[in-house]
C-alpha cells in the first residue's frame, strides 16, 4: 500500500479495505492551501478529509488544537467522533478527538477553551460563538487543517456565509491554515471552489469516481395521478409494495404537511404491520432521534422524511429511495438518490412519484436531466450584508479591530471577495450607530474609536447579547405540543403559533403521524389529547417552497415543444393532446397567455415557468396592474408554471400588461407595503442585530414590553427609506421570495413574443390550477368588509348588538 | 374619520380610529402609554440601536387628532415617556415640537408606572384625575367604577373570512374602559390574558381599531359566549 505511513497501510490492510484513489490524491495534496473533495455518498469522503491529519498527528509532538471539522449538523458531528475514535483506537494513535454544539454540557464547553482537543468537531454556530471570545487566538493559533462537510449544503446558505467569515478570522489567527471541503456531487463545484478557498488563492478541485449510474424511473400506479395537489396519496398502495419488496426505504416529500398527510395515510394502509417511521424538523428532538436510532438499528422498513433527512449520517441499509412530488432541482434529486446504497460500487435504486398530472411532465424532464447529468442551480450572488453585520459584532467582541485590516480580512472569505470599501463601511456605521440618516446618536453608540483609531464595544459586558444572537437561521415563532395530562412528558413537536392560534377547541390536526385533538393552549403550549380515526385538519408547517429550477423548467418547456409524447404514460399525453387542439402548447422562447370566461368571471393564465415564488409575485404585480386598467381583479393562483388569475373584466391586450416598465413600477409599488418584505426585514433585522431574539424564558414575562418588527419596517420605510436594512432585506426578497430576477429572467426569454389564445372555456392546461389551493384574494376593501361582517355576526350572537 | 361612539357613567364618548379616547362635552383628548423617548432608553441601556424614529411618529398622530377634534385639554394617561431620563432627554427639536403642541392647551400628565413623576415639560402632572363622573389613572383597580386606564395595551384577535386579523383596542364594560397603547412603539397584550379578563366584565367589549373602529365581543371575557352557544 504505497503512499501511507505504516500504522494506516496496516490498518487498511487488516480490514482488508483498499485506499480509494481520491483517498490518496487528497493526502498527497495535504499542504495545499485549499481543495475540495467532489465524491458520492460512500466514498470514504470523510476518511479522505481526516487522513492528511491523522496521519500529522501519529507522531504525536502537536500540542493543542490541530483539525476543526465543521458539519450543518450536530448529529453527524457526535457520529464523526464515533467514527473517528474507531480507527484512532485500532491504530492506538496519540490523538485526541472531542465534539462541542449547542448540546455540549457548559462545564466540558469551558474545558475544551482552556484545554482543546486535537481535533475539534463541530457547527459553524459552535465556532463563531469561540472566535467571539477573546481567547480564540491562543485557542486557534496553533491549528493546521480545517474539514468543511456537507460543504455543498452549506453554500447555499448564510450559514455558510457566517463560516467563511468565520475561516477568514481564523486564517488570521493560524496563517498557514489548510482548508479542506467534502462536497456531494453539485452542477459548479467551481462555484464551491471559489465559495472555500482563502481569496486571492485558489482552491483546487478533487473529483472522486461518480460511481455506477443510478437506476431510477417512475413509479408504476393502478390509477393516474390526480390533476391537481401534491401530496401523492393516490400512490399509498402502491409504495407500500415497494416497502414490502426492499429492506429499507426512504420516502422522501417536499413539505412536511404533505409528509404528515402521507405517512397517516400509509398507516392506514399497512394492515400487516410494517414497521414505518416519520422524520421532519417540526417533531421534537426526541421523536427524531428516536426514529434515527431505530434506523441505525435496522428496526425500520421505512422512513415518511424531508429534506431534515437530506443531509447526515450515513445508513448502509437503505436500498431504495422514493421522491414523491416533483423533485423541483435535478441536483436535490440527484443527492436524494445518492442516499441509498451506500456501498459504493452498487447503483443508487430511486422511484419518482408524481404528486400530479403536471407532475408526470416535470419528473419525465427531471429522470432525463439525472440520466445525462445535467445538474441545474442558480448562482447565490454576493455573501448578504446581515451576516456581515453580525460577524462584525462578533470580531468586536473578541476586541478591538482596526477598520482597513477587518476589511481586508472580510475580502478573503469567498462570499464577499468583492465587497467594496464603501459597503463595507455602511455595515461598520450601522454596528457602530445604527445608521440613521436623520438623527446623529452620539450620546450612544455600540462602537466607539480609541484614540488609535480601532474599534471597541462601547460596553464590554453587551458581549455576552452579541453571544447570545449568534447565529443566522431565524426560527418561526413556533409552539410546542403536548398531551394533556402529560407536562413531564417529551413534547410531540411544535407548529407554528399562527396555526395554533387559528385552532378552536375540537380542531383535529396531524402531528408525527398521529391525529390529534386541540384541547387548550396554557402557558404557550398547545394541548392535545389523542384522537383516533377522525378526518384530521392539517397542520400549516411554513418553510420556504423551493421553486422548480430555471434548467428544470426549460427542460419540460422543451419537452412540452414536441409532435407527440412517447416517453409520457398514455393519460398524460393524451392531456397534451386535447391542449393542443383546443388551445396551444408553451414553447420555448415565447409566453402563453390564454382567456376564457368561468362562472362569470373572466380568467387569464400566464405560463410563465418561472417557479412557484416568481409566478406567485407575477400574480401580485399582474393583479395590481390590471387594477389600474379598470378590470378588477378578484384573486389568483399559482403554482411552478402558471399563474391564473380571475376578474370581473377580460383581458383584452396582454402586451401592454407585460411592460417592463410597468412591470417594474408596479413592483416598487407593490414591495413598500408587503407582507412578503416584512417577513423578511425580521429575519434580517434579528440576523443583523437590529432585534434581539426571543430568548428562551424571556417569553412569558411581560409581551406588551415586546412589539412587532412590521412597526420598524414601517417606521424606516416612511422616515429613512434610504437606511442599509431596508436595502439588504429588498436584496434578499428580490432573489428569495419576491424572486423578481425570475420574472424579469422570464420577460428577457420572451421578449414580447406572447401568444394570447381567447378560449371558449376553461383549457386541459388549466383546468389543474382551479383545483389548486393556496389562492391570493386580493382586495384591502374586501377585507375591511369581511371583518365587518364578522364582527356583526359576532356580537349579535353574544347578544351585545 | 368615524369613531365608535359609547356611553360610559353617563358621559358620552367617542373611541377614534387612531386609539385615542374623545369626550366631546369636555372638549377633551385622552391618549395612554405614548412611550415616547423609547428606542432612545433601549440604546441608553445598552440594548440594540432602534429606528429613532418613533417619537416624531406618535406627536404626528397626536397631532392630528388634537386638530381633527379641536381638542381643548389633553388628557396623557400614563407611561407617556419610556423613562423620566427619557423626559429630559428628548432631542432639541422633538421637545420643541412637544412644546409647539402643548401651548394653546390645556394639558395634563398622569403618572405611569414608566414615568412615576413630574417632568420639567410644563402642564400639569397628576396622580389620577377626576373629570364629571369619570375617574382616569394608569392602572386600572379592580372592583373601582365610571374608571378609564391604560397600561395593558390590550390587542385582539379575530378570525374573518380565512384571516386572521390582530388589532390593538380598547375594552369596554360597564363599569370601566381600557385605552390601547397610542405610542407608535408599542406591543400588545391579548385581551385573552388573564390579567384582562380578570378585569372586565362578562359583557365587555373590545372595540378593535380601524377606521371606522369595530366592536366585538371581548375574546376571553369570563363567561362568554360558550354558555350562549351551547343553549342555542
Amino acid at each position: 500500500m504505497s503512499g501511507l505511513p505504516a500504522p494506516f497501510a496496516g490498518w487498511f490492510a487488516s480490514r482488508g479495505w483498499q485506499v480509494h484513489p481520491h483517498q490518496r490524491e487528497m493526502l498527497a495534496r495535504a499542504e495545499a492551501p485549499a481543495s475540495l473533495l467532489i465524491a458520492p455518498t460512500g466514498g470514504g469522503k470523510t476518511l479522505a478529509g481526516f487522513l492528511p491529519s491523522l496521519v500529522d498527528l501519529a507522531h504525536g509532538r502537536h500540542r493543542g488544537l490541530h483539525t476543526l471539522y465543521i458539519s450543518p449538523l450536530k448529529a453527524l458531528a457526535a457520529d464523526i467522533r464515533r467514527n473517528l475514535t474507531r480507527p484512532i483506537a485500532e491504530m492506538d494513535l496519540p490523538i485526541r478527538v472531542e465534539d462541542r454544539t449547542g448540546d455540549t454540557p457548559q462545564s466540558r464547553r469551558r474545558r475544551q477553551r482552556a484545554d482543546p482537543p486535537h481535533i475539534l468537531l463541530t457547527t459553524p454556530e459552535s465556532l463563531a460563538l469561540l472566535i467571539s471570545y477573546e481567547d480564540a487566538p491562543r485557542i486557534f493559533s496553533g491549528m493546521k487543517r480545517v474539514v468543511l462537510d456537507e460543504v455543498h449544503a452549506l453554500a447555499e446558505s448564510k450559514r455558510g456565509d457566517q463560516l467563511m467569515l468565520a475561516l477568514s478570522r481564523l486564517q488570521t489567527l493560524a496563517p498557514g491554515l489548510r482548508r479542506t471541503g467534502l462536497s456531494a456531487t453539485v452542477e459548479d463545484p467551481e462555484a464551491i471552489a471559489r465559495f472555500i478557498a482563502d481569496h486571492p488563492a485558489r482552491c483546487d478541485i478533487v473529483r472522486a469516481d461518480p460511481g455506477p449510474a443510478p437506476d431510477i424511473a417512475m413509479l408504476e400506479t393502478a390509477e393516474p395521478p390526480p390533476w391537481a395537489g401534491g401530496g401523492g396519496r393516490y400512490a399509498v398502495e402502491a409504495v407500500l409494495d415497494q416497502v414490502r419488496r426492499h429492506r429499507t426505504t426512504l420516502i422522501f416529500h417536499n413539505t412536511r404537511a404533505q409528509a404528515e398527510i402521507f405517512f397517516h395515510a400509509l398507516w392506514l394502509a399497512n394492515t400487516e404491520g410494517l414497521p414505518i417511521g416519520i422524520h421532519h424538523g417540526s417533531l421534537s428532538l426526541e421523536a427524531r432521534r428516536k426514529v434515527e436510532a431505530a434506523m441505525v438499528a435496522s428496526e425500520l422498513r421505512a422512513i415518511v422524511c424531508t429534506g431534515s433527512l437530506d443531509l447526515g449520517i450515513d445508513w448502509g441499509d437503505v436500498d431504495l429511495v422514493i421522491q414523491v412530488g416533483a423533485p423541483k432541482t435535478v441536483k436535490r434529486l440527484v443527492q436524494r438518490i445518492g442516499r441509498s446504497n451506500h456501498r459504493y460500487n452498487a447503483p443508487s435504486k430511486a422511484l419518482l412519484v408524481p404528486a400530479n398530472r403536471f407532475e408526470v411532465v416535470e419528473c419525465r424532464a427531471a429522470l432525463d436531466a439525472v440520466r445525462e447529468n445535467d445538474l441545474d442551480g442558480a448562482p447565490r450572488g454576493p455573501g448578504p450584508r446581515d451576516v456581515l453585520c453580525q460577524h462584525m459584532m462578533i470580531c468586536a467582541a473578541a476586541g478591538p479591530f482596526d477598520a482597513g485590516t477587518l476589511y481586508a480580512e472580510f475580502r478573503r472569505a469567498g462570499p464577499y471577495a468583492a465587497l467594496t470599501r464603501p459597503a463595507f463601511d455602511e455595515c461598520l456605521e450601522f454596528c457602530a450607530t445604527g445608521g440613521y440618516a436623520l438623527r446623529a446618536y452620539d450620546r450612544w453608540q455600540r462602537l466607539m474609536q480609541d484614540a488609535d483609531g480601532r474599534w471597541r464595544l462601547r460596553d464590554p459586558r453587551r458581549a455576552r447579547d452579541i453571544r447570545m444572537n449568534i447565529g443566522t437561521i431565524i426560527d418561526q415563532d413556533t409552539l410546542k405540543v403536548r398531551l394533556r395530562n402529560r407536562r413531564g412528558g417529551a413534547p410531540l413537536g411544535e407548529v407554528e403559533e399562527a396555526f395554533a392560534a387559528s385552532l378552536t377547541p375540537g380542531d383535529s390536526f396531524l402531528i408525527g403521524g398521529q391525529v390529534v385533538r386541540y384541547e387548550g393552549l396554557r402557558e404557550m403550549v398547545v394541548e392535545v389529547t389523542r384522537q383516533v380515526g377522525r378526518e384530521p385538519k392539517v397542520a400549516v408547517f411554513m418553510g420556504v417552497k423551493l421553486a422548480t429550477s430555471t434548467q428544470l423548467s426549460e427542460r419540460v418547456l422543451r419537452l412540452l415543444d414536441q409532435p407527440d409524447w412517447p416517453a409520457l404514460p398514455a393519460h398524460t399525453a393524451d392531456w397534451l393532446r386535447r391542449q393542443r387542439e383546443i388551445s396551444r402548447l408553451p414553447a420555448p422562447g415565447r409566453l402563453l397567455v390564454e382567456s376564457f370566461p368561468r362562472e362569470g368571471r373572466a380568467h387569464t393564465c400566464v405560463y410563465g415557468f418561472a417557479g412557484r415564488n416568481a409566478q406567485q409575485t407575477l400574480g401580485l404585480l399582474l393583479t395590481r396592474r390590471m387594477e389600474e386598467a379598470g378590470l378588477a381583479p378578484l384573486g389568483f393562483v399559482a403554482t411552478d408554471y402558471a399563474t391564473l388569475i380571475w376578474a370581473l373584466e377580460p383581458l383584452e391586450n396582454p402586451a401592454q400588461l407585460f411592460s417592463r416598465a410597468g412591470m417594474a413600477a408596479a413592483l416598487e409599488g407593490w414591495l413598500a407595503s408587503n407582507a412578503v418584505m416584512k417577513r423578511t426585514f425580521r429575519a434580517s433585522a434579528t440576523i443583523a442585530g437590529l432585534i434581539e431574539r426571543n430568548l428562551p424564558g424571556g417569553r412569558k414575562s411581560g409581551r406588551q414590553a415586546t412589539f412587532s418588527s412590521d412597526i420598524l419596517y414601517d417606521t424606516l420605510v416612511k422616515y429613512d427609506p434610504g437606511h442599509l436594512m431596508l436595502k439588504i432585506t429588498r436584496e434578499e426578497a428580490m432573489r428569495g421570495l419576491v424572486d423578481f430576477g425570475r420574472i424579469e429572467e422570464m420577460l428577457d426569454r420572451v421578449a414580447g413574443r406572447i401568444d394570447h389564445v381567447r378560449a371558449r372555456h376553461v383549457t386541459p392546461l388549466a383546468a389543474p390550477l382551479l383545483l389548486e389551493v393556496g389562492r391570493v384574494p386580493i382586495s384591502g376593501a374586501a377585507e375591511a368588509r369581511l371583518v365587518e361582517a364578522e364582527a356583526q355576526r359576532l356580537m349579535r350572537e353574544a347578544g351585545l348588538a | 374619520m368615524a369613531g365608535y361612539d359609547f356611553i360610559l357613567a353617563g358621559a358620552a364618548l367617542t373611541a377614534l380610529p387612531s386609539g385615542a379616547l374623545h369626550w366631546p362635552e369636555q372638549a377633551t383628548l385622552v391618549v395612554s402609554d405614548l412611550h415616547l423617548g423609547k428606542a432612545e432608553r433601549i440604546a441608553r441601556r445598552g440594548g440594540t440601536l432602534l429606528p429613532p424614529y418613533e417619537t416624531t411618529e406618535t406627536l404626528n398622530r397626536l397631532e392630528a387628532d388634537i386638530e381633527a377634534v379641536a381638542a381643548g385639554c389633553v388628557l396623557c394617561l400614563g407611561d407617556s415617556f419610556d423613562d423620566l431620563e427619557a423626559a429630559g432627554g428628548l432631542p432639541q427639536d422633538e421637545a420643541d415640537r412637544l412644546a409647539r403642541l402643548m401651548a394653546g392647551h390645556h394639558w395634563i400628565w398622569v403618572e405611569g408606572n414608566h414615568d412615576p413623576g413630574p417632568t420639567e415639560l410644563g402642564g400639569t402632572h397628576l396622580a389620577r384625575v377626576r373629570l364629571g363622573p369619570l375617574s382616569f389613572r394608569h392602572i386600572a383597580q379592580p372592583g373601582a367604577s365610571a374608571e378609564v386606564s391604560g397600561h395593558y395595551h390590550p390587542k385582539a384577535r379575530i378570525a374573518a373570512g380565512g384571516r386572521r386579523i390582530a388589532a390593538r383596542c380598547f375594552l369596554l364594560d360597564a363599569a370601566r374602559l381600557i385605552l390601547p397603547a397610542y405610542g407608535a412603539y408599542t406591543g400588545g397584550l391579548h385581551c385573552d390574558d388573564p390579567a384582562l379578563s380578570g378585569l372586565m366584565g362578562a359583557d365587555a367589549r373590545a372595540v378593535l381599531l380601524g377606521d371606522p373602529p369595530r366592536p366585538i365581543p371581548m375574546p376571553g371575557a369570563q363567561s362568554r359566549p360558550v354558555s350562549f352557544r351551547e343553549s342555542r
